[in-house]
């Protein structure tokens, strides 16, 4: 089985061949589905368990503290620690809940994750599904992920639960706006929805270079609306101890509460992922201009690894801003939106439209 | 127009006072050697507390089994909680007076909230707080102390 770090295609190509070679085409499809779903899953689990454990090292750091340290060396362990007292816990029901959809809403958040992941161009030829309207399949599945917090809070019959599902949902709903419009911006440039086609047209540079200025504002714009879509300090108002106890999930326990909390550090993950894909060049390599040696000794770094380095980069931003800021209001996170963001956001959309017309861009 | 101008210097300004916070944040993370945490039980030989730690009510001896304590009983009257009992006892000098010394400086670990009450109003400087803190014990009668120790007496010259 050919297999190379730089190219993941001719590795799908064989395990299709073999595949193909002994099941029928709709076995073949079948186990593929399967193989997929599989690895997406494992992923999920390991990478949310590590983003829960770099999320607690990071901030312990800002907080000069030393963070977990008890479980494995440096804490390494800790997570996972935490996750089998996850899994052991008691599922507790609140009697008045509404059972059917009580039990569905974590499932709807963690799928919608799932999907999310499927779509993103992890290196060349690692990709489940490359849809030709990529960019906007991501936008709007990550808004189905609203049904899911606002079906939990309303299901769990619980008043906090309840003010808290609106406050993300109104959150949520009002950022996907951002999220939506600060892709466009770069989609113009690109001239594709296709995740893998925006890729491609990075090989001659990324488009946070390459668009210059309404690319920086976009990607500014993109990374705090992302962060507030995912429910995230400072924009975490969902959870508030004070007021609103944990918020959406107050009434959740085990593993179902396992799920929400999964569900945010891997949507923490997609919207990394979607920065790196769409702004800093996916798994493309660090390329300047003309300086051959450099650029070569560059590619040699697998791109898999690129994508991940420039993934955590980001997710290193979030964590920054997560870390700093002061939470806010829920009135000023709407201003924030509405007269803020989306304002400079169709600003930045005309720039961008003037300058891919008159041909201003790198 | 103005309005124009607020909303930008307003939004430029925002932006500003953001990055002085992230600017702040971060230099505490990329400096490690500034973590303030202790890794306690494998610390525990190199371990200093601070002097303003305060552990437990302790009485000091010389190196003649000497304390300070008059029993006058002053810090039992000034402790909010009762954690300290003075037992005196009334000796005959051999000048024919009596006087008063302190037979039992009882004090309660298990009570004491550390208020340092008892330590700043004794008269003679008797007693002090000390830096120890590994007071876990098993049975909570090992928490009433008798601060003086055996056969212990006053120290010459202090004043009653
Ligand atoms: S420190 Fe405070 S509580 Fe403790 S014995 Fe002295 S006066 Fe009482
Ligand atoms: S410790 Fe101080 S205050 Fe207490 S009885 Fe002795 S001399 Fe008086």
């Amino acid at each position: 089985m050919a297999f190379s770090i730089y190219d993941f295609s001719t590795l799908t190509q064989s395990i299709h061949d073999g595949l193909s070679s002994r099941l029928s085409p709709t076995g073949t499809l079948a186990m593929e589905w399967a193989i997929v779903g599989i690895v997406i899953l494992l992923f999920v689990a390991v990478f949310g368990l590590f983003l829960v454990y770099a999320e607690r090292k990071v901030c312990a750091f800002f907080q000069q503290r030393l963070g977990p340290m008890r479980v494995g060396p440096w804490g390494l362990v800790q997570t996972i620690a935490d996750f089998i007292k996850l899994l052991m816990k008691e599922l507790i029901q609140p009697a008045r809940a509404d059972k059917f959809l009580y039990n569905l809403a974590p499932f709807i958040v963690i799928i919608v994750t799932f999907l999310a992941i499927s779509v993103i161009p992890f290196a060349k030829g690692l990709q489940a599904f490359d849809f030709d309207i990529g960019v906007f399949f991501v936008t709007s599945i990550t808004a189905v992920g609203v049904i899911g917090i606002l079906l939990a809070g309303w299901s769990s019959n619980n008043k906090y639960s309840l003010i808290g599902a609106m406050r993300s949902g109104a959150q949520i709903i009002s950022y996907e706006l951002s999220v939506g419009l600060s892709l466009i911006t770069i989609v113009i440039m690109a001239g594709t929805l296709q995740l893998s086609g925006i890729v491609e047209a990075q090989r001659a540079g990324w488009f946070i270079y390459r668009g210059h200025i309404p690319a920086i504002i976009a990607f500014f714009v993109f990374v705090i609306a992302g962060t507030a879509e995912t429910n995230r300090g400072p924009f975490d108002l969902a959870e508030a101890e004070s007021e609103l106890t944990a918020g959406f999930h107050t009434e959740y326990s085990g593993i179902k509460f396992a799920f929400f909390f999964l569900a945010e550090y891997v949507n923490l993950f997609i919207v990394s992922a979607m920065a790196t894909t769409v702004f800093l060049g996916g798994w493309m390599a660090l390329h300047v201009g003309n300086l051959e040696g450099f650029n070569h000794v560059m590619d040699l770094l697998p791109p898999v690894f690129w994508f991940f380095i420039k993934v955590f980069f980001v997710i290193f931003l979030i964590m920054w801003f997560k870390w700093t800021f002061p939470r806010l209001r829920i009135d000023q996170i709407l201003t924030l939106e509405w007269k803020f963001l989306l304002p400079i956001n169709l600003f930045n959309i005309i720039l961008m439209t003037v300058i891919v017309l008159l041909g201003w861009h790198f | 127009m103005s309005a124009i101008w607020k909303y930008i210097s307003d939004v430029l300004k925002g932006i500003w006072t953001l990055i002085q916070g992230m600017r702040i944040t971060g230099y505490y993370f990329f400096r490690p050697r500034l973590i303030v945490t202790q890794q306690y039980p494998e610390n525990r030989r190199t371990l200093e507390m601070f002097e303003r730690f305060r552990g437990e009510v302790t009485m000091p001896h010389n190196e003649n089994n000497e304390h300070r304590c008059t029993g006058c009983g002053i810090c039992e009257i000034s402790c909010p909680n009762g954690s300290i009992e003075i037992i005196t006892a009334t000796v005959l000098l051999p000048d024919g007076k009596k006087k008063r010394i302190i037979d039992k400086h009882i004090y309660h670990l298990g009570m004491c909230s550390l208020c340092n009450l008892c330590v700043k109003n004794c008269p003679s400087d008797a007693i002090v707080m000390a830096q120890t803190f590994e007071h876990a014990v098993w049975d909570r009668t090992q928490l009433t102390k008798v601060l003086n120790r055996p056969g212990s007496k006053i120290m010459e010259g202090v004043k009653e």
